[in-house]
């Protein structure tokens, strides 16, 4: 026994993760714990400085990577996770933002803010846990569950069409794109390594299986038979057109990186747009001041102003 | 009079919000009274009838929005109709006689009527109507120092534009009646 | 350190504009917001500013972004604003309950308009005030300034950038179309004779720190993002070290504290203003654009031989329970005025319940109250047996 635990305290994610809150809540077979290392190991990779990285998460059990990674982390409400971390990236702009959440999460209730988030070209990274289904809340249907698939609200089959999500992303203007599934772990630890070290808005789908719900309603076996089942089915081709390799319940998982541009940032183009402005105005408050300074009798009674203590 | 209550009417394009401005900033700012400044806001204020308003007082203004005024400036007909029963009794209506053509029968309001769009567009510059007027109604009401509000003009208008600003407001504060 | 950086001398400024400077003057760098009728000046006036001091602007996509993101700037360093009116403070209630529980510092401006829904967007109201102080789910302390001029729009935007920094949590400014349409004499003071209160960073090591370890003043010292502490900051209930605990004790320790920081604080935070108070039969209550029609209507009630008093709320949340309830004692009765049907008179009403009288002059807004209407209810009240 206690071997066993000089064992894990010798673990090398040890100074990535909270130790002191492990074990994780997370159900056996889950992907999410391979996806979690594959983040620590990706930012490894990168040599960032750790203490300039920061963790945003949403809702869900995705949503709950925040609360184990040793990092500035925050844990936010659903689906506002990305201009949360839009914040925190304006306001200091020497940290690395990383949003770590889910596909309801992202794709749902926060889907306008991803895809503006995207438009923008924000330089912030999102890795999107995509498991088909909504797990924290007992597994209802998510815009990503596939035609046909089971889940609690669709006990009939889902008839709705469900996204694709790198399609989307692309589209909508990001600079990096790339999705793999929780099998290819070393291929996704690099691709995050690759999207920490690139600026704009690098968006990272991770399939992975989720074996209580997902598995459980459609009849797909253990956490692992879903991974042997990814494994099996995925094609690696990043020439492919993100918008044409939607996910479905038996097709090929296409995956690879398929954007990988540098169209430049938001804050660099509002660094370009305002310099002339900013040069010009350097003086505003001196000027407007000034203007008005005669006027500014410093005996004059103050109404405004209050003692606050 | 310790409160007055001022409300500026046309139609957009006119200055009615700028000529507010002037007038508050001059009294608050140079003559050391209170002014407050509101304005139409929303679809009606975007194109035809716009108005704006000011309330003047010795002390602090209390109420500052205008149910009732004074003083009416209608630079428009449309905005004399919409606004000219706001007048009090014994209120001043000033208008430019050439855009206000048809007037209710006033029996217990002063009138002022002065051809401002005509002067100004003799000046050459069309949009200096509302400061022509601007100098009339301060000649003839006297709520507002000329010094004020040249004062006042020199901070509002393009530095290019000063010196036209100025001659049209002492042009319109001299207009004698024709 | 942030460039203290500002405008001064006396400016003829529209309300919205003098909220803008009067955030600059307190040091805020980062505003997100969304376009919305009245206040959209406010972010007009940012977006032209952040820029000239260094500082960020973002319009968002919505309300519930903007309300998000000035919580993310936040734990960056940044003192954050947002500018909106009633149906966006509607969307940004999800998020303004987890400013509150992450305690988080920021300052989110309502200039209130006719209401509910759509209702009058170019017009005014004051019928937010319950949702200002109860719009997110849970129990939260919470704190609301009520300026109602221009002047006092600068001023208490300083304050509630000071309150949201001193208590840690997102401050309300709520006023209204009126006062932020209108254009009056602001006078901005040079920069020495501001109080500016800036948050108070921890000074532990990163080791030892603890993120939600409170001090006596039951505000926990901060830390932002980047500085090394790689701390957890989470909506769920959590512990002093900010992990999610979902037992009964922790709720307790952790909601409590959220409210007794306001109410412990509360001497400190509160702010009237009193006319002629000391010998009063009858009080009125007010705040914001309201307060503006109460004094002709004083006068007015004093001319008719009533011997009333005036107190102006500038704070409206926290409720000053206190002063209403010693003042009951003293006079036959309140009457408030509020441009809603019934809001914070029930405050009144509750602090006075045992004493003394209440008596409520309502309108629905896009208007405002007849002075008679004032002059009639303070008679009434005042000659009640």
């Amino acid at each position: 026994m206690s071997n066993k635990k000089q064992h894990i305290l010798e673990h090398p994610m040890d100074d990535l993760l909270r130790m002191d809150r492990i074990p994780h809540i997370w159900c056996p077979g889950c992907g999410l714990g391979s996806d979690v290392a594959a983040f620590a190991d990706g930012l490894k990779r990168a040599e960032v400085d750790f203490d300039k990285v920061a963790v945003v998460s949403g809702i869900g059990c995705t949503g709950r990577v925040a609360g184990y990674i040793k990092l500035d982390s925050y844990h936010t409400t659903h689906g506002r996770a990305i201009p949360f971390a839009t914040g925190l990236k304006l306001a200091n702009r020497d940290l690395t933002v990383v949003v770590f959440s889910g596909d309801g999460d992202l794709f749902a209730i926060g889907g306008n803010h991803l895809i503006h988030a995207a438009r923008r070209n924000l330089d912030i990274n999102v890795i999107c846990v995509n498991n088909f289904i909504y797990g924290m809340t007992g597994g209802q249907n998510a815009p990503t569950t596939p035609l046909g698939a089971y889940s609690s609200t669709a006990p009939f089959g889902n008839y709705e069409a469900p996204f694709n999500l790198v399609g989307i992303t692309a589209a909508a203007g990001a600079n990096y794109v790339a999705r793999w599934t929780t099998v290819q772990a070393r291929r996704l630890s690099q691709s995050i390594a690759t999207a920490a070290k690139k600026k704009g808005f690098c968006f990272i789908e991770v399939v992975s299986p989720c074996a209580t719900v997902f598995a459980r309603k459609n009849k797909g076996g253990t956490g692992l038979d879903l991974m042997k089942e990814f494994r099996n089915r995925t094609v690696i081709d990043h020439k492919a057109d993100p918008t044409q390799i939607p996910l479905t319940m038996d097709d090929e998982i296409v995956c690879g990186e398929f954007v990988n541009r540098e169209d430049p940032t938001f804050w660099e183009n509002v660094q370009n747009g305002i310099k002339d402005q900013v040069e010009k105005n350097a003086d505003w408050e001196k000027i407007q001041s000034e203007k008005n300074k005669r006027l500014y009798k410093k005996t004059l009674k103050y109404e405004g102003s209050r003692d606050i203590g | 009079m310790d409160k007055l209550r001022v409300k500026i009417s046309g139609y957009g394009g006119q200055g009615i919000i700028l000529s507010s401005y002037i007038v508050g900033k001059a009294v608050s700012i140079y003559d050391g009274k209170s002014a407050t400044m509101t304005q139409a806001y929303g679809p009606e204020a975007r194109g035809g009838a716009c108005s704006s308003q000011v309330v003047i007082d010795k002390g602090q203004v209390d109420y500052p929005l205008v149910d009732s005024a004074e003083v009416l400036v209608a630079l428009s007909q449309e905005g004399y109709d919409k606004f000219f029963h706001i007048l009090n009794k014994g209120g001043v209506l000033f208008y430019d006689k050439d855009l206000v053509t048809e007037l209710k029968d006033h029996t217990d309001v002063v009138e002022k009527a002065i051809p401002a769009t005509r002067i100004a567009e003799n000046m050459g510059k069309k949009i200096v109507a509302n400061i022509v007027m601007l100098g009339y109604v301060t000649a003839q009401t006297k709520f507002v120092t000329p010094k004020a509000m040249e004062a006042a003009i020199r901070g509002s208008v393009p530095q290019k534009y000063v010196d036209l600003n100025i001659k049209a407001f002492t042009t319109g504060y001299k207009y004698k009646k024709e | 350190m942030i460039k203290k950086s500002k405008l001064r001398g006396e400016f003829f400024m529209q309300g919205d504009i003098a909220c803008a400077e009067g955030a600059i003057a307190a040091g805020c760098r980062f505003f997100g917001g969304y376009p919305i009728t009245p206040a959209s000046e406010i972010a007009e006036r940012m977006a032209y500013r952040l820029p000239l001091v260094d500082g960020a602007f973002i319009q968002y996509e919505d309300e519930i972004a903007s309300m998000a993101g000035i919580i993310g700037a936040s734990w960056a360093g940044a003192k954050p604003m947002t500018a909106t009116s009633g149906p966006g403070i509607s969307l940004m209630n999800e998020n303004i309950g987890l400013g509150m529980m992450m305690e988080t510092p920021c300052v989110v401006i309502n200039v209130q308009r006719g209401s509910p829904s759509t209702g009058l967007p170019t017009s005014w109201g004051q019928a937010d005030m319950m949702q200002a102080r109860w719009g997110s789910h849970g129990d939260y302390g919470s704190i609301s300034l009520s300026p109602n001029s221009p002047q006092e729009f600068f001023d208490l935007t300083i304050v509630a950038f000071n309150y949201a920094e001193k208590y840690r949590l997102p401050v309300f400014v709520v006023t209204d179309a009126v006062v932020g349409h209108m254009t009056e004499k602001v006078v901005i003071p040079p920069v020495e004779e501001l109080d500016i209160i800036d948050r108070k960073y921890t000074n532990k090591k990163p080791a030892d720190y603890r993120p939600y370890d409170p001090d006596d003043d039951l505000i926990p010292p901060f830390a932002k993002a980047g500085d090394g502490y790689r701390y957890h900051s989470t909506g769920l209930t959590h512990d002093e070290r900010g992990y999610p605990v979902m037992s009964e004790e922790c709720q307790r320790r952790c909601a409590k504290r959220l409210v007794d920081k306001i109410k412990k604080n509360a001497d400190d935070i509160i702010i009237t203003e009193e006319h002629d108070i000391e010998d009063a039969d009858v009080v009125v209550v007010s705040y914001g654009i309201s307060s503006r029609t109460v004094i002709p209507a004083m006068e007015k009630a004093k001319e008719k031989g009533v011997k009333v008093g005036f107190l102006r709320l500038v704070t409206v949340w926290p409720f000053p329970e206190k002063q209403i309830r010693e003042l009951s004692k003293q006079i036959k009765g309140f009457v408030v005025v509020e441009l809603n049907l019934g809001q914070v008179v029930l405050e009144v009403e509750r602090c006075a319940a045992k004493h003394a009288e209440t008596k409520l002059v309502g309108h629905p807004g896009g208007g405002m109250h007849k002075m008679d209407d004032i002059v009639n209810a303070i008679l009434e009240v005042a000659n009640e047996q």
